[in-house]
């Protein structure tokens, strides 16, 4: 392992709840992430990789442990803290896609921009080449319910990477899509993670899919079983 | 900050027309509603004040009986005689102008036209006490009213309906049967509280006595009060001297009665402002209920947007952005809904003043204050789902379906 991962938990539990009814997700996980890694994060319903997901992607904290996230201990920051951090360092890609609905492509885009205080100019030019990366320039003025799926995901990663972010988490990007469009879906993420340097989160439960990752990290019982290569890698 | 808020969210009430309508509906109602009442009864305020003034500001009208029936049975008060008229005009002091009344009703003719009217017997003094005004042509001249003879100044309704579009001035028309010389035509004085002003005939009043009315008897006096003087002090003068004048005894009930305009002045404003008020109060609460109306439908959109909030929370908004676009919005949409009451209001105003015949004053106040209120229940309604909406957690906003 090398001397400085952009991510580091140590020792980190999360418990739902509080009492007899207390659920404890994760049990004592201890993950490093290298940056320009391509990790699946696999695992059963229940293992614990959602929750883990969360805590990676700054959106939830850890009940005890350690999480170092470009050197900031995320365990000890406040909400809006944890939202700066995902608006500096973080881009969010999620199963539903979850694009502004009667909102078009690059105003979707363009989102991410806009709560950094960006200019209209700066908006246009970053949205648009981020559009142009995931191949839908011309698609720009069309609203989600104009596009399909594919392209519904396409612009989502867009978003996603408009800020240029360090880390790309995505939470089973191709749960919704066929084999055609989650191959192509895949295939962009990894051009992304190869040629722009992005280190990518994946959660997946599809091994097809996972097999384009770098490391694949299997979570069982709250715990992390074991750790292999991926087979494209 | 505040800029990307409000291009937030003026993007999300331009997305949702038919919501952001429905919205602001309740807004617009109420402030259209406040602002047509409050306006229209400013009007009719003033309509009131403008009736009042125009009866002739400060004039104690002096009649026979009790009020303004006769009261109770017995016999008919007696009128007033020309020798009170010289008692007041000689023995009061605080009196600008007095003008003995006696009036007629009777059919005026014209080449064929006929037009009942009323017939104002009195004197140049009549002018002066209600203020009115000649035209075209001319006042009584002193020698015509000694001798009392046949002219007449008539009313705009009168001229309108008798002459049509002949030139009056100078004509002779008959009244009651009588031939009569027109010297002069009344400015338009509109209608009143008290039937149309414009509708009469005003004859010297010894010629109306001698022809019509047949003894030297004076139904009424108007008594024009000085500004310097004090009405009241004036009335009770007046009173005093008439108290006298037709042997009432102590402890007795007058026989006659004195009526300050300025009192129906001071009542009929201040009914029709207490009038105003209450109607202006019933609407500010269809504005409230407007402005519950916006924290209703943004509670629900707020739910309808949980995904939309976990978005925006996820890809990195803080929790006062959030906050800060859905309070924008509440505001933008009832500032917006404020405009457009104002200008219902303003068009409803304009329409209905003349149906209620009373006059339009748009009042800037009233304008202003309206729409700083719909403004501050965007604020006031709009935090409550505002905070709400940021308070979410990104992860179950997220999951919402």
């Amino acid at each position: 392992m090398s001397v400085n991962p952009i991510i580091s938990l140590r020792g980190v539990t999360k418990v739902y709840g509080e009492g007899p009814t207390a659920f404890q997700a994760l049990k004592g996980v201890d993950l490093d992430i290298q940056q320009g890694d391509f990790v699946a994060v696999m695992g059963p319903s229940g293992s614990g990789k959602s929750t883990t997901m969360n805590i990676l992607g700054c959106l939830d904290v850890p009940t005890g442990g350690t999480y170092l996230f470009k050197g900031h201990h995320v365990e000890t920051l406040d909400r809006d803290q944890r939202a700066l951090l995902r608006r500096r360092y973080l881009g969010f890609v999620f199963q539903g896609f979850n694009l502004l609905s009667r909102t078009t492509a690059l105003e979707n885009v363009e989102l991410p921009l806009l709560y950094r205080g960006e200019d209209k100019k700066l908006r246009y030019d970053m949205g648009m080449a981020a559009l142009d990366k995931v191949g839908l320039k011309d698609w720009w003025d069309h609203t989600p319910a104009e596009l399909s799926g594919g392209q519904q995901q396409r612009v989502a990663i867009a978003r996603a990477i408009v800020t240029q972010p360090d880390v790309l988490v995505a939470d089973e990007p191709t749960g919704n899509l066929d084999s055609q469009r989650s191959i192509e879906i895949m295939e962009l993420l990894t051009d992304l993670n190869r040629n722009s340097g992005i280190t990518v989160l994946m959660v997946t439960h599809e091994p097809d899919m996972a097999a384009y990752a770098r490391t694949i990290v299997h979570f069982r019982d709250g715990l992390v079983e074991s750790i292999e290569e991926g087979v494209k890698a | 900050m505040l800029g990307t808020t409000v291009i937030l969210a003026f993007r999300a009430i331009n997305r949702h027309k038919l919501r952001s309508f429905l919205t602001t509906l309740g807004i617009i109602i109420g402030v259209a509603a406040v602002v047509t009442m409050v306006t229209l009864g400013n009007g009719a305020t003033a309509a009131v004040r403008e009736q009042i003034s125009s009866l002739g500001a400060n004039v104690l009208q002096l009649r026979p009986g009790q009020g303004f029936g006769r009261g109770g049975g017995g016999p008919r008060p007696p009128d007033f005689k020309p020798a009170d008229l010289t008692a007041i005009e000689n023995q009061l002091t605080g009196v600008r102008a007095v003008a003995p009344v006696v009036q007629s009703s009777g059919t005026a003719i014209y080449e064929g036209n006929n037009w009942s009217t009323t017939v104002y017997g009195t004197t140049s003094a009549y002018s002066e006490v209600q203020q009115w005004k000649v035209q075209d042509g001319r006042l009584f001249l002193p020698d015509e009213e000694e001798a009392g003879k046949s002219v007449c100044i008539i009313g705009n309704t009168v001229r309108t309906n008798l002459f049509q579009g002949a030139e009056p001035v100078g004509k002779r028309m008959r009244i009651k049967g009588v031939s009569c010389q027109v010297v002069g035509v009344l400015a338009t004085r509109g209608q009143g509280g008290f039937g149309d002003q414009d509708d009469v005939v005003v004859m010297p009043i010894k010629f109306v006595q001698r022809r019509f009315t047949g003894d030297r008897d004076i139904s009424q006096i108007m008594v024009a009060v000085d500004d310097a003087y004090d009405s009241a002090t004036v009335q009770s003068s007046l009173e005093e001297l008439m108290r006298e004048r037709r042997k009432i005894k102590a402890g007795d009930q007058d026989n006659f009665n004195v009526f300050d305009t300025k009192q129906i002045s001071d009542t009929l404003t201040g009914t029709t402002t207490i009038l105003t008020q209450i109607v202006g109060a019933v609407a500010a609460i269809s504005l409230l209920v407007g402005g519950i109306g916006i924290m209703n439908i943004m509670l629900v959109s707020v739910t309808e947007r949980t995904r939309e909030i976990g978005i925006r929370l996820a890809i990195g908004a803080v929790a006062r952005e959030v906050l800060m676009q859905f309070l924008v919005e509440a505001i933008v949409l009832s500032c917006l809904g404020g405009l457009i009451g104002l200008f219902l209001a303003l068009i409803a105003s304009v329409a209905i003043a003349p149906l209620m015949q009373v006059p339009f004053l748009f009042d800037v106040k009233v304008n202003a204050i309206a729409f700083l209120f719909s403004a501050a229940i965007g604020v006031v309604f709009g935090y409550f789902p505002a905070r709400r909406a940021a308070a979410l957690n990104p992860i179950d906003a997220l999951r919402h379906e």
